[in-house]
């Protein structure tokens, strides 16, 4: 599996939202119409997931303003030190 | 499966919620203190109970603390359903000689305590989509009390807490309430004066002071499903000496 399919599938259940909606460039407030508290839930799945591949084992919280898609999110990892295949 | 943790949970007020959580078929409690030993007689309590019980060490003031605990617990139960935050301590002494560590201290444990608590466990009841966090506040907290600015102003924090959690965590099946204890026979307020003591009866309208059970009582039914459409409330315990 991918990275990004790893993502996108944890994204689609947090959301609650179709495989083909999760677009990378999808934005998850404007376009999946998720709120904070959505993206709170986000972070906290993206770090259990990947947080013992990243420093610290969690995401800043400065940094999570700007993981706002598919894309973002999958850029962030990969420039943290996460491969793109898993 | 059914596991709660309650902080300050050696003595009083504490250990009755336990036992009382015990009676009501909650299977594993955790029992919070600032040193485990302290624990042991309300663990023994509880097993007696047929629930079970372990013991944790755990300083509410301290963020690495609680986290620590919170994934142990976890790791040994894999959920944490209710979370009474019942941990406080009093440093009482009139505003104008109240030092500034009377003030932190109490705050300290009494306020952020339960705000680094209730952050902890949120994260594991908002994926379980269930949960339900019980603050213990106080009738002071409601409306005041000479010599007790710092104390007061703990508890009247935990119930602005208690509602704004409850606005965050409610879509997601998570509920925060709080209980407002009046004069509650125990250790903290045994060190009371009998002049004091006398003067709080004489504002009681059922003319005596509460058993720790009655507030474990109010707890464990906010804790229960038995309140599943109550969050962001207040339920005062207190023979009538406030009534909002």
């Amino acid at each position: 599996m991918t990275l990004e399919e790893k993502v996108k599938t944890i994204i689609c259940e947090t959301l609650n939202r179709g495989a083909e909606e999760v677009t990378p460039a999808a934005d998850f407030i404007n376009d999946l119409g998720a709120d904070s508290l959505d993206l709170a839930e986000l972070v906290m799945k993206i770090e259990d997931e990947f947080g013992s591949m990243i420093d610290g084992a969690s995401i800043p919280e400065e940094d999570t303003a700007s993981l706002k898609s598919l894309g973002a999110i999958v850029e962030y990892l990969k420039s943290k030190g996460v491969a793109e295949e898993l | 499966m059914s596991t709660a943790i309650v902080t300050g949970s050696a003595r009083g007020i504490g250990r009755a919620i336990c036992e009382k959580l015990a009676k009501d078929g909650v299977e594993n409690i955790v029992v919070c203190d600032v040193k485990a030993e302290w624990c042991e007689e309300t663990v023994e309590s509880v097993k007696a109970l047929g629930a079970n019980a372990v013991a944790m060490e755990i300083n509410v003031a301290e963020g690495a603390s609680i986290d620590a605990g919170v994934e142990a617990i976890i790791k040994q139960f894999g959920a944490i359903d209710i979370c009474v935050n019942n941990a406080g301590i009093t440093r009482d002494g009139l505003l104008m000689r109240m030092t500034e560590e009377d003030w932190d201290s109490v705050l300290d444990i009494n306020l952020k305590g339960a705000f680094l608590m209730t952050k902890a466990v949120s994260r594991h009841m908002l994926r379980a989509r269930k949960g339900s966090i019980v603050n213990i506040a106080s009738v002071v907290g409601l409306m005041g009390n000479a010599g007790q600015c710092n104390y007061s102003a703990s508890k009247g924090g935990l119930v602005a807490l208690t509602k704004s959690a409850a606005r965050e965590l409610g879509a997601r099946g998570v509920r925060v309430n709080a209980v407002a204890p009046g004069f509650i026979k125990s250790k903290m307020t045994d060190v009371l004066t009998d002049d004091v003591k006398n003067r709080m009866l004489s504002a009681i309208p059922m003319g005596k002071f509460g058993e720790v059970e009655d507030v474990a009582n109010a707890v464990a039914f906010l804790a229960s499903d038995s309140a599943a459409y109550v969050t962001g409330q207040v339920i005062s315990v207190n023979g009538g000496m406030l009534m909002p």
